[in-house]
């Protein structure tokens, strides 16, 4: 991991190659992420080309309030595939969780990578920053807010690496007893780009960087700063259960005939249609499937606040409160001001016939 | 962080609460403050009963008169079509159905949303339609006055918003669906102060009309 | 001396509203349809017609008095005050353009009963000061002569020489204990003397006891036109009184339809308190001794025929079958109009706008309704139930000269009783 020195030589191919990746598999993988990432086919050389030239970035890896679900979906070991593979090609200079060294070593470590590649090394933080107070969460003795605007300080760009990062996530959720922020509340001058999820799809990860290191730039973002080419279009979109949706086809329960047949799961509180992510199309555990193929609604977990956007198993529909308990309480406030508008109008009516004054025919003309 | 989501769960949440209490509130307010005005007693022999014949008017009013049909078709038909289209698309679209599961423990088969769809771009070309003709009919046109168009737009808006977010027409979803949330939120909170309580209202108009019609021993 | 003032009609208004009225407005969607079927819009075309338009004063105090909304808007100085000018400005329509015939009543969507709101709102109008002349004198008539036609026993008693010269028969005045007391109409009594001879005929084959009062035979109600319920009660306290006193069971209300919603619907709750007697319309009354034989009749009309339905005694009377059955009794070809029953068109004299002189042109516009209503039947003769539906409808024939008359049911019954010297 943290050996920067050498690896610097190495282009991406090489260490591919070493790898036992051919350069068949290489162009495919070139391929498939111009296509993941809406690009014109003919870009995919252009991506083989400046991936074989591709010297390793640096990238320092900051968890702050995470669960390391992040790390684990990124870092999860299969058969070797390009998507790791990237990422044991890039310079991984700091991760308290995978590095070997530890304490100051660690923190020494971060430090050196900072004034090597200044201006050059990529941030990429998992977890939400703590703003309630720095005590909730240190790492060496540093505030996660410190390390962040330390580190950011001379980086090129940021990756939010999941939801918490992304926009609080599951800390961030109500009562948000730590003040927990994204990074983007904090990091107002330098790129940030949100991978969103919980976790998020690897592909995404590597294919930020992929954009990274082929263009020099990040990719095009959507007004919550998550890359357009996956988070671009909804889970509802690009589900393969849209028809039945549409058809009003709708599995009502887990294990009744419309669940079994694979019938839209709205009903069961998918989350589909307000969650844009590319989970229909990339998939999950190399392709196999993703939670809707699996039988089970969307969470929504590419998105603000989905933790507080009502039960993952209540249609979108539904509002958040308890609102036939307050329907109850609502209707006795109402029928008591009712009864006292009631009796306003009674006395008023009331008053009226006390102060009616019997018309006679002398009185039928208006004297002024 | 103001994002769409958060704008979402806003309805969804405070503003749906704040809604659905004004509406409860003003609703029982307004029919209190109507029915405890109360009836003198009749003392005129009656002819007729008024219970029955006021049941009787309060469905038979469902259809027009045959002669004012002939006369204001247009008011009729149109009134039908988006009477009946705004009650297909909020009694019959699934989302709405969950929606009133949750609230009221009721709940029945609903329609495919293309149909539904369907009906509610006719709902929205009538009610188009019907605002053409509230401008231009010099009856109408006299009659009208703020209340009449503000209760068109808070009856429009929820279809056409509704309609906008079926078909993501607004990116990202949340605030189209936020949108649509919003705009019945508001059609909530103006109904009770408006002519819109007619909805509840008719109920006792039309019994009235049939019970003191009918104590004289005609069917209204 | 007392008068009418602005605050007294606000305060009529105020006592007027109750939870029928207050559910009518709360309903109106203001779709305009009652204007279709009323006389006043289709026959001139103007939308100030619109039935509830005529309501605008009744509403305003309505919503910025009896509802929390509307108490708000006013606090705010968002609503407009129902002052002398709004009054005057309504007057014409709420008397000159209604004749409270109800056909409104019948077709509106959400069942508002307008003309019963209509009737309410002149309360206010008339305790304002804001009522026709021809209805202010027809009203000072009624209560200091007893007719609002200015009609004095004197007068009554000279007809009732030529009815008892031309039937043979008498006619009983002022008897205790018979069971029927009949009312005439002013009308009736100057311009159609036959009605009272057909009933000393027909009573007198179907030996019904009975009696006309000197000091109550006036049957119309100048108060219910106008809309003040304090001179309608002193009228029709009238004629409670003499019936009470002579202890008949039964008053009769004559061809005249105002004058039956006064006696037998408005009545009891003017004085608030039941009846000792009963009231029934004579077609209710002769319809009785048909079903139960006691009428008997020979030979038939030959001219074609259709039947006037009065509003009062049709639409808002409840009197619906009766007049068909004992039309039919006398007469071979009898066509319905095209609107008839509850949803016939006002002849456009109701409610009192044959007593306002200025609404006479407006009067004469509308009746192109009965008219083309005519014009589809092509018939020899009309038949109706009121005295004043009957003036009018003449009036208005004669105005498009059109040559058809018009007769009255119950002198048309007459002149078919069997073994009647009259007719042999």
């Amino acid at each position: 991991m943290a050996e920067t020195g050498k690896g610097m030589e190495k282009t991406l191919v090489q260490s591919l190659r070493e790898s036992g990746v051919s350069r068949r598999g290489f162009l495919k993988f070139c391929t498939a992420t111009a296509s993941m990432m809406a690009l014109p086919p003919n870009m995919a050389p252009a991506i083989a080309q400046a991936l074989e030239k591709a010297r390793r970035p640096s990238v320092i890896w900051l968890s702050f309030q995470e669960c390391t679900g992040c790390t684990e979906s990124l870092t999860r070991s299969h058969s070797p595939t390009v998507e790791n593979l990237i990422f044991e090609h890039i310079s991984l200079d700091y991760h308290h969780t995978l590095q070997a060294a530890a304490g100051e070593g660690a923190e020494a470590a971060r430090e050196a990578a900072m004034a090597e590649n200044e201006g050059q090394y990529i941030v990429v933080v998992d977890g939400s920053i703590p703003l309630g107070n720095p005590g909730y969460s240190t790492i060496a003795g540093i505030s996660n807010l410190q390390m962040l605007e330390e580190t950011v300080a001379g980086a090129a760009a940021v990756v939010a690496v999941g939801t918490c990062a992304a926009f609080g996530g599951l800390p961030h959720a109500k009562p948000n007893p730590t003040g927990a922020v994204s990074v983007s509340e904090i990091v107002k001058d330098k790129p940030v780009v949100n991978v969103s999820g919980c976790p998020p799809i690897p592909t995404v990860i590597t294919g930020v960087l992929a954009h990274f290191l082929t263009f020099g730039s990040l990719p095009e973002l959507d007004a919550l700063g998550r890359p357009m080419a996956f988070f671009g279009k909804s889970i509802h979109d690009r589900c393969y259960r849209r028809p039945f949706y549409d058809k009003g086809l709708y599995a009502e329960t887990f294990d009744d005939e419309g669940a079994r047949k694979g019938w839209c799961l709205y009903r069961l509180g998918c989350k589909g249609p307000m969650a844009y992510n590319a989970c229909a199309t990339a998939k999950w555990n190399r392709g196999t499937s993703w939670p809707v193929e699996s039988g089970h609604g969307c969470l929504g977990c590419s998105e603000p606040d989905f933790w507080d956007a009502g039960g993952f198993y209540n249609a979108l529909s539904i509002p958040d409160s308890d609102i036939t308990r307050q329907a109850v309480y609502v209707a006795g406030a109402g029928i008591a001001l009712g009864a006292v508008a009631g009796a306003v109008n009674r006395s008023k009516q009331a008053r009226a016939r006390e102060e009616h004054e019997p018309v006679t025919i002398d009185d039928l003309d208006k004297r002024s | 962080m103001s994002t769409p989501v958060d704008f979402l769960l806003w309805v969804r949440g405070p503003g749906f609460d704040i809604a659905l209490a004004v509406f409860i509130i003003g609703i029982l307010i307004r029919l209190l403050e109507m029915l405890m005005l109360g009836r003198k007693p009749d003392y005129a022999e009656p002819r007729g009963a008024e219970l029955g014949a006021g049941l009787r008017t309060l469905l038979t009013r469902t259809l027009p008169e045959q002669g004012t049909f002939k006369r204001s078709p247009f008011t009729v038909v149109g009134g039908y079509i988006w009477h009946i289209g705004f009650f297909i698309s909020l009694l019959f679209f699934v989302p709405h159905i969950e929606l009133i599961d949750a609230v009221i423990g009721l709940s029945w088969p609903g329609i495919a949303g293309n149909l539904i769809d369907a009906v509610a771009a006719v709902t929205l070309v009538t009610l188009i339609a019907m605002l053409f003709s509230r401008l231009t009919h010099p009856v109408k046109r006299l009659l009208s006055g703020p209340e009449d168009y503000l209760s068109w737009l808070v009856t429009f808006l929820p279809i056409l918003t509704g309609y906008l977010a079926y078909h993501r027409m607004i990116e990202p979803y949340p605030l189209v669906l936020g949108l649509h949330i919003l705009s019945v939120e508001i059609l909530m909170v103006v109904f009770p102060f408006t002519k819109l309580m007619h909805a509840f209202t008719f109920i006792m108009a039309r019994w009235y009309n049939g019970a003191m019609a009918g104590r004289r021993g005609v069917q209204s | 001396m007392s008068e009418a003032t602005l605050e007294r009609g606000l305060n009529a208004f105020r006592e007027q509203m109750n939870a029928p009225i207050a559910s009518f407005f709360s309903s109106c969607v203001n779709c305009g349809m009652c204007a279709e079927a009323c006389l006043f819009y289709t026959e001139t075309g103007d939308p100030k017609y619109t039935p509830i338009n005529k309501l605008e004063p009744f509403r305003r105090i309505w919503e910025q008095e009896y509802t929390l909304w509307g108490r708000v808007k006013s606090w705010l100085g968002l609503s407009r005050p129902v002052d002398d000018e709004l009054l005057q400005a309504w007057e014409p329509l709420i008397y000159d353009g209604c004749t409270l015939c109800g056909r409104c009543s019948m077709v509106c969507p959400v069942g508002n009963d307008i003309s019963y709101m209509i009737r309410c709102a002149r309360e206010g109008f008339v305790a304002a000061g804001y009522a026709p002349d021809g209805m202010k004198n027809a009203s000072r008539r009624a209560v200091t002569i007893g007719s609002p036609m200015g009609v004095k026993y004197p007068a009554l008693a000279a007809q009732i020489k030529h009815v008892e010269a031309d039937t043979g028969l008498s006619i009983p005045m002022d008897v205790e204990g018979v069971d029927y007391m009949a009312l005439l109409s002013s009308m009736e009594i100057m311009n159609f003397p036959e009605y009272l001879g057909a009933l000393a005929r027909i009573f007198k084959q179907a030996g019904i006891t009975w009696t006309l009062c000197s000091e109550a035979f006036e049957a119309t109600n100048s108060g219910i036109q106008i809309g003040s319920s304090d001179i309608a009660k002193e009228l029709v306290n009238r004629v409670v009184v003499a019936a009470e006193r002579l202890k008949v069971k039964y008053v009769i209300s004559p061809e005249c339809g105002h004058a039956y919603t006064a006696i037998r619907w408005e009545g009891p709750n003017l004085i608030g308190r039941p009846y000792h007697f009963k009231v029934v319309h004579i077609l209710e009354l002769l319809e009785e001794l048909r079903s139960s034989g006691r009428l008997k009749t020979e030979g038939f009309e030959e001219a074609r025929l259709t039947f006037h339905d009065p509003c009062q005694i049709v639409r808002k009377g409840g009197v619906l079958e009766q007049p068909r059955n004992l039309l039919n009794m006398v007469a071979g070809d009898v066509v319905e109009m095209s609107d008839h029953r509850e949803m016939n068109w006002c002849c456009g004299g109701g409610g009192g706008v044959s007593a306002i002189e200025r609404a006479e042109a407006l009067r004469l516009k509308v009746f192109t309704r009965k008219k083309s209503q005519l014009e589809e039947l092509n018939v020899d003769t009309l038949v109706t139930a009121c005295a004043n539906c009957r003036l009018i409808i003449e009036e208005g024939l004669e105005e498009y000269r059109m040559e058809i008359p018009v007769v009255g049911l119950t002198e048309m019954i007459a002149e078919h009783l069997v073994g009647d010297e009259k007719n042999e």
